[in-house]
């Protein structure tokens, strides 16, 4: 129907420049957003000479030096792995308990549901800066400090509560009825779970696996505070640059450039669900 | 949905609270604590009461901290919400290009935050940025590590690049849930783009836009590592907002007494205003069902 | 008011129609009288909105042109051609008051507020919702909210026409019945000219002067309601309309006598030898059954609908239906049916040929 009207305008040539001004508004904000990305891109590709004696648009030298200096040294590329490591953790242990919660959530009531859902909420408008030190604290008398699950847990703060709005929503939109066929069938909780209920709200998961792993991936404090060299990620690594000779701007950027890319791979396979995963599945 | 009444969900919600307890009560039970201590730095607490609290109510400091947050997150508001919600009106219907600014547009939302922070660092250099070489090139005196007003533009410019196509991809969600016989009827009804606008589609958004304004001031108010990678919270202090201030004297400074009561008013203050979001969006929600 | 005709009209979801099949509105040529109440009348699928929307200008056809008293607005928006639309879900700003609602479209048009109160008024007695006016429009009930829709389509006075796609989908049955008798009475108070899609054939037939039957994105039948039920021109206006449905038999035909399997039935008129495939139409209310005369038939099952008994029944390898009174006895050795020559119609490739006189 849209395309249809669009067409039709386009016949009449009455909202021809309209049209285009959907194109021009969406072309300088799309500018706006990847011109920056676009610089530290060029950024990584040049010498620190060129970077910083000439004002070049694009790489006149065009080098991949800083990717490998990235990737041959086990100080920079173990900061990704450390990285993936916990978010991964995280991910898992959050997609683990959040599942069984967003059922009782989106199928029963309880004693303090309504209570027990905003505190959860809460959670995610806690600022990691308030908990940096207790958090530092807390995991450093528990013997975590430094370790990739300490990180993982310490990131279930908000990514547990988020993963459980995210799924109670989609929880939402199964018929109850489902639930109560498979029981009439004979199927026990654990089984009608796994076997019926998990395949329906598979798009849910994919979407609350996306959404911890991103907040995962992004955060700097949390994961900066309780880590200091065997769990320490990349995003804490790429502080290193800054040495005795000034800033190595080129492996700066090639390392900014390379956090942006496991990002960018998965924005793919969800890009239809990301405003249903940002509204906590309330869309 | 109907819901039955059923109490033995307790136990399928039991894991989330046992998690969540030990990564939440336990730690804020030691901000608490802290918060109503003295000690001298040798590991001996003494009982403080509400001295800390009284302290930091009375310091400059926080309210400067806090008047300067407010800013912050009052100017980011302010520019995203219009701004998302004219992409999203301005974003193709479907097809290709759809999914190709759906992408493009969530881009900025996986960057890990320090880097979003070190991208415009470099971007507004004077030497070696494209933006900050073309404005010096066009004769503005323009140096955020120097000047208040440069810097404010530079982390206000970064937040509303970082985030506005959250609030674009939310408003699209939103517009694409209006069915096509609204705007049939509009035009039969002869009525202008403004008042489809503010008659069908700024209603139909509302739920979502809430959402939008909701995530927006809880995530500007504790924003820290974006602004602290660009600006470290000067020239000066005019960029310290809360969360900089508050790690500044946590961590650099490990005043934990005051730091804990800052803490502690700093969460309220987020927790207070964000319930009344969350009110009002339930009895929308509410209204629309 | 106006009179609206097609001219050639056609249209295509597709950008470059290719065969026949592309068209989602085959070609067409038809007026619309001025002042008359149409229903367009097709299952799902068959282009009937499509019209609709192409006469209203939310969709250019992809050829042909549309003619309000003579002027060509084929190219006109919407707005200027001056009609109203109600849809099939009730659209209704829910952030205006009911009274907001109905004043929307002469408030857009610039009518001065006393005519609009006026009229507003006028309306929502018309559509029974005076009391409600004050109210914000969300939260009412589907009803409600359509009969707002209504009532915003019938507040101007001066439009050409009045186009309904399928509006009581959503309405309770007993208030179906009801808003349509208020429509006939509008229409019979203003005398608008009214199309009124449907798929419903007792809404259509009860609604309108004139039914339009679409099938395929084709027009296969204009006419009366009994016009319909009398001589189905297309095979598929004689099981679409009529419940049940017109009993089609293949035949062929030979003079004055169809043929079914080598016993024959009389037609009332003489036709020409016939190519393609070839069938007989009767209407379950024109056959009867009998215990000596006609030809053989199974009785399969007798089913009593109240106001009349319809049996279902296997004649020469094709199911049929056959309508008997309510009081008529039926006994297990009738297996024999008869049908009235005067109302068996003869069908070459699904469209209906005229006889001559024999």
């Amino acid at each position: 129907m849209a395309d249809l009207s669009a067409n039709q305008s386009t016949s009449r040539g009455l909202s021809l420049p309209r049209i285009n001004s959907r194109a021009v508004v969406m072309t300088l904000y799309l500018l706006f957003l990847l011109l920056p990305i676009y610089w530290l891109l060029n950024m990584s590709l040049k010498t620190n000479t060129e970077i910083l004696n000439e004002f070049t648009l694009w790489p006149r030298n065009l080098t991949f030096a800083n990717y490998a200096t990235i990737l041959t040294d086990p100080a920079w590329y173990m900061g990704y792995v450390n990285s993936l490591i916990y978010v991964v953790m995280n991910t898992v242990i959050s997609l683990a308990v959040a599942l069984p919660a967003a059922y009782a959530f989106s199928r029963y009531h309880f004693m303090g549901d309504k209570h027990l859902f905003f505190w959860l909420l809460t959670n995610r408008m806690a600022p990691p800066a308030v908990f940096a030190l207790p958090f530092f604290q807390l995991y450093s008398s528990v013997g975590l400090f430094d370790t990739h699950i300490a990180v993982a847990l310490a990131h279930c703060l908000f990514n547990v509560p988020l993963a459980v709005w995210i799924l109670e929503g989609f929880m939402r939109g199964v018929p109850k009825e489902i639930d109560e066929t498979a029981y009439i069938d004979g199927y026990s909780f654990g089984s009608f779970f796994v076997k019926i209920f998990t395949p329906l709200i598979a798009s849910g998961i994919g979407v609350a696996a996306f959404f911890c792993f991103m907040f995962s991936w992004v955060e700097l404090l949390l994961s900066r505070t309780l880590t200091t060299v065997d769990a320490k990620p990349i995003a804490a690594i790429m502080t290193r640059t800054q040495g005795a000779s000034g800033i190595d701007w080129g492996v700066l950027a090639a390392a900014g450039i390379l956090t942006i890319v496991p990002g960018a791979l998965v924005i793919y396979f969800v890009r239809n669900y990301i405003a249903k995963g940002f509204a906590l599945g309330r869309v | 949905m109907e819901k039955t009444v059923n109490q033995k969900a307790w136990f399928l919600v039991l894991p989330v609270l046992l998690l969540v307890a030990f990564s939440a009560v336990i730690p804020l039970m030691t901000v608490v604590n802290y918060s109503v201590q003295d000690t001298f730095g040798n590991n001996q607490f003494f009982w403080a009461g509400l001295e800390w609290f009284k302290e930091m109510l009375e310091s400059e400091r926080m309210w400067d901290a806090l008047g300067r947050q407010l800013m912050f997150s009052g100017i980011i508001l302010a520019i995203e919400i219009p701004l998302g919600i004219f992409v999203a009106l301005n974003m193709p219907k479907g097809g290709f290009w759809a999914s190709l600014c759906l992408v493009l547009m969530s881009l900025p939302l996986l960057i890990p935050w320090n880097v979003v922070g070190t991208i415009w660092q470099i971007f507004g250099r004077v030497d070696i940025g494209l933006l900050g070489y073309t404005l010096d090139a066009l004769g503005v005196n323009y140096n955020y590590t120097q000047d208040t007003v440069a810097a404010w533009i530079t982390i206000v410019v970064m937040d509303v690049w970082h985030w506005t196509s959250l609030v674009a991809l939310l408003a699209y969600a939103g517009l694409k849930s209006i069915p096509d016989a609204y705007y049939q009827a509009a035009k039969i009804d002869q009525a202008s783009r403004w008042k489809v606008f503010r008659f069908i589609e700024l209603p139909k958004m509302m739920g979502v836009l809430m959402i939008a304004i909701l995530l927006r001031f809880m995530d500007s108010f504790m924003i820290y590592t974006e602004p602290f990678v660009v600006t470290g919270g000067g020239p000066g202090n005019a960029t310290t907002l809360l969360s900089i201030d508050l790690v500044k004297m946590a961590l650099g400074q490990f005043d934990l007494g005051p730091a804990a009561a800052f803490s502690l008013m700093y969460f309220l203050v987020i927790l207070l205003i964000s319930w009344v979001f969350y009110t009002v969006m339930v009895n929308l929600d509410k209204r629309e069902g | 008011m106006a009179k609206i005709t097609l001219d050639n009209l056609a249209h295509s979801y597709l950008p470059n129609p290719a065969s026949e099949d592309d068209f989602a509105l085959k070609e067409l040529n038809h007026d619309w009288e001025d002042g008359a109440a149409y229903a367009l009348l097709g299952s799902s699928g068959c282009g009937k909105s499509t019209l609709l929307n192409i006469i209203s200008g939310l969709l250019h056809p992809s050829q042909g042109r549309i003619l309000f008293d003579g002027k060509d607005v084929t190219g006109a928006p919407t707005a200027e051609r001056n009609i109203a639309q109600v849809f099939q879900f009730p659209v209704v700003y829910d952030t205006m008051t009911v009274h907001d609602n109905l004043a929307f479209p002469l408030r857009n048009r610039g009518r001065d507020e006393a005519y609009v109160a006026e009229r507003v008024q006028e309306i929502a007695r018309m559509i029974g919702m005076e009391d409600m006016l004050r109210k914000k429009a969300r939260g009412l009930t589907a009803d409600a909210k359509q009969k707002i829709s209504l009532g915003r389509g019938m507040v101007r006075k001066d439009v050409n026409a009045l186009l309904f796609d399928e509006p009581l989908t959503v309405i309770d049955p007993h208030m179906k019945w009801e808003l349509r008798t208020q429509l006939k009475k509008l229409h019979h108070d203003f005398g608008h000219t009214m199309i009124y899609v449907t798929h419903d054939q007792t809404e259509a037939l009860t609604f309108a002067d004139k039914v339009v039957v679409m099938y395929d994105g084709r027009v296969v039948q204009i006419g009366t309601p009994e016009e319909l039920f009398e001589r189905p021109e297309h095979t598929f206006v004689g099981y679409f309309i009529g419940s049940p449905g017109m009993n089609v038999i293949p035949a062929k035909i030979d003079g004055n006598k169809a043929y079914i399997n080598g016993s024959f039935v009389e037609l009332s008129q003489g036709y020409k030898p016939l190519d393609g495939k070839v069938e007989i139409g009767v209407r379950p209310e024109f056959a009867r059954l009998s215990q000596s005369e006609g030809l053989p038939v199974k009785v399969r099952r007798v089913e009593d609908v109240g106001r009349h008994k319809i049996i279902r029944a296997e004649f020469f390898g094709t199911d049929i239906n056959i309508i008997a009174g309510e009081d008529d006895r039926i006994s297990a050795d009738m297996n024999r049916v008869t049908f009235d020559a005067a109302h068996v119609n003869v069908y070459a490739n699904d469209w209906r040929v005229q006889g001559s006189a024999a």
